[in-house]
């Protein structure tokens, strides 16, 4: 792999995490995104906003998720005590939600009736057409054909919900083909339409206003475990696709250094280019769709295919506080294949009987490698972003279960 | 050494022709041009083929995949620049790219291939000015004229910044929206190109769903130059789609002089 040449240092834009992140758009989208940054800079310090969202968090969407000590595992694995971040709790099945009620309020402080967005396993889309319905408002969804045909059930949830969902074809018709489509309807109908982007990626200011909508999530972490253990916990798990959850989990344990914060990255089946998702192991910094960070691709700075089984990871790039946080060592960033995936799943759903999205059950695959080598007094929390119910089609086709 | 320019063209509008570079393949990319210029384009955008074309259509996105289905390069899109350079020494010569083909060859040596190349000018399609510092710099080092985008959609502070950075010329978006051709020119452009006149004398040129003669002659009433890409794209796709590629430039050659209805005039001069 060559050095990167020339990163770039002279922005004069915001949103800034070390080298990374930035804003490389169309000029077409400039105008929005600053309108965009605007409005979140009002509404942040805005008392009937934060009320609103937060009455919305609380009575819809069903926050604070519970902290659960999973003692079953944590005896069966025979190490650290573990702790699971109940995000899979949340309104329509994911911690999607929190961002979405957020840009949601934006947009219709903004006048912007009609939204975008895209998705990959489909969590990000259920919970965008949610808070559309939720708010009356126009909806389309960008989803990889490849993804539709994996994640079906979100599919119809979504059209029930009204939203409709457009299918894409082009690359390989997963998460980043979404995103390249859902820029090309922005571009098209900037002036009326707000992109509800789903994770950390893209342009400023979305990598930083995402990550805020989902700082509750260790937000509430923190003092829970405080309460339950009078103490911090040793480590952080979560998984990292474009990093959203991970970036929530996180963020209000950095200052705290002794807290290990653990991304994990889909480690597909293979170590070749284009048979996983691990940025951070096999990718080097590049632009993509708006911001610069660790990307998988080739030499001629062509953008790799990526696999994963689950779709919410199945992406080529990663959040670029991420990428900081990796080249800080501040995070550490190690993966999960498909298998390990699969058998966390089956295991955590015998010995919880918790269903973790397949997206989640890297993260819990993790758990399950690193517990059984720590002292009982280490504590882990896993961020259990989504729940698995989407995932039966997959994981019927993937594995073909005997009763145990 | 001064910047090589792109001066405004002695009759209107002067044309910009977009190909992207590697479809069907080099050499017939390398044709194109030539037709191209003989048929009276001013300047050449050679487009870099992207795995991820966001502001393209269907059409230049199809390209893409082709070019890039057999490995097209930077570098190749380089070589072809060298060799117009050395056939056509008048005609204006662009690299048109998204930002990580060059970020991953190198900015610097980018820059310095492509001055060595003749090229004249570089415009990143996700490249803005709060962006460009290195990009600039690295740009003035090797004598290449930066070209930005400007939209309808820019307000007037931010073409006033565009103007102030930009040389050969500005390239002004006919519409919100990605390439590709349409039915009518949108009344959004001469708007733009009205308001970017208060802050540059640069030649400006409209693209983005020029596509006919008829649309070529309206852009000529209020810029200098018109920008023609999906259109050409297009007639190459449809002569690959026919199994004869070779025929592309002389369809494309067809095409451009069919543009300039009566006797051709002398148009954008270069360098």
């Amino acid at each position: 792999m060559s050095t990167v040449i020339d990163p770039p240092k002279t922005s004069t834009i915001a949103g800034r995490f070390g080298v990374y992140g930035g804003r490389y758009v169309p000029e077409t989208l400039v105008a929005a995104l600053d309108e965009l940054d605007h409005a979140y800079a009002e509404a942040k310090v805005d008392p009937a906003f934060q009320a609103r969202l937060d009455s919305l968090l609380r009575d819809y969407a069903g926050r604070p998720t519970p902290l659960y000590f999973a003692a079953r595992l944590s005896e069966e694995l025979g190490g650290a005590k573990i702790y699971l971040k109940r995000e899979d709790l949340l309104h329509t099945g994911a911690h999607k939600i929190n961002n979405c009620i957020g840009q949601g309020l934006l947009a219709e402080r903004m006048g912007k009736r009609r939204i975008i967005a895209e998705t990959g396993a489909g969590q990000h889309g259920v919970a965008t057409a949610t808070v559309c319905a939720l708010l009356s408002m126009e909806c389309v969804v960008y989803m990889g054909e490849e993804d539709m045909r994996r994640q079906e059930l979100n599919v119809y949830r979504m059209r029930l919900l009204g939203a409709e969902v457009r299918g894409v074809r082009s690359g390989s018709r997963t998460l980043k083909d979404a995103i390249n489509e859902a820029m090309r309807d922005w571009v098209t109908n900037v002036r009326t339409t707000h992109y509800l982007l789903g994770s950390v990626l893209g342009a400023h200011p979305y990598p930083t206003m995402v990550r805020d909508f989902h700082r509750v999530i260790g937000k509430e972490a923190r003092e829970q475990i405080q309460e339950k253990e009078g103490r911090l916990p040793t480590a952080i798990i979560a998984c990292v696709g474009g990093g959203s959850n991970a970036i929530g989990a996180f963020y209000e344990f950095i200052p705290d250094a002794q807290v290990r914060l653990i991304g994990v990255e889909a480690g597909g089946h293979g170590e070749k280019l284009g048979e996983h998702a691990a940025r951070f192991h096999g990718g080097s910094p590049g632009v993509l769709q708006g911001t610069y960070s660790y990307l998988l691709q080739n030499d001629n700075g062509q953008v790799s295919l990526t696999h994963s089984v689950s779709a919410g990871l199945d992406y080529a790039s990663v959040g670029p506080e991420h990428a900081a946080l990796h080249d800080s060592g501040r995070a550490e960033y190690v993966t999960a294949t498909d298998q390990a995936a699969l058998d966390a799943t089956v295991r955590l759903a015998r010995t919880e009987g918790i269903l973790p999205a397949l997206e989640s059950a890297h993260a819990v695959a993790e758990c399950i490698r690193i517990a059984p080598a720590m002292a009982r007094h280490d504590i882990l929390i896993v961020n259990l972003s989504g729940r698995g119910d989407k995932d039966i089609g997959i994981l019927s086709r993937e594995m073909s279960l005997k009763g145990a | 050494m001064p910047i090589r320019f792109i001066p405004k063209p002695q009759s209107r509008p002067g044309l910009v022709a977009y190909l992207t570079v590697g479809d069907p393949d080099l050499t017939t990319t390398r044709d194109i041009a030539l037709a191209a210029i003989d048929a009276g384009a001013d300047v050449i955008e050679l487009g870099v083929p992207f795995s991820d074309p966001l502001a393209d259509g269907p059409v230049i996105q199809r390209a893409s995949e082709r070019a890039l289905r057999h490995g097209t390069t930077l570098g190749d899109v380089l070589a072809i620049a060298a060799d117009l350079r050395r056939q056509r020494p008048d005609s204006g010569l662009v690299i048109f790219s998204y930002f990580n083909p060059i970020l991953r060859f190198g900015l610097e040596r980018f820059c310095s291939a492509a001055e060595q190349a003749g090229v004249d000018g570089v415009l990143v399609t996700d490249m803005i000015v709060e962006e460009a510092g290195e990009y600039l710099a690295s740009l003035e080092r090797h004598h290449l004229a930066p070209i930005f985008l400007a939209a309808p959609t820019s307000p007037d502070e931010r073409l006033k910044r565009i103007a102030a950075v930009s040389q050969g010329f500005v390239y002004a978006i006919s519409r919100t929206g990605i390439t590709g051709t349409q039915q009518s020119l949108a009344t959004e452009a001469e708007a733009l190109v009205s308001r970017l006149r208060r802050y540059t004398d640069l030649p400006i040129a409209v693209g983005f769903g020029i596509s006919n003669a008829e649309h070529f002659a309206a852009v000529g009433e209020f810029a200098d130059a018109a920008v023609i890409g999906s259109a050409l794209v297009r007639i190459i796709e449809q002569d690959i789609e026919r199994a004869a590629p070779q025929e592309a430039p002389s369809s494309i050659g067809r095409f451009i002089e069919g543009l300039r209805t009566g006797p051709r005039a002398p148009v954008l001069q270069v360098r």
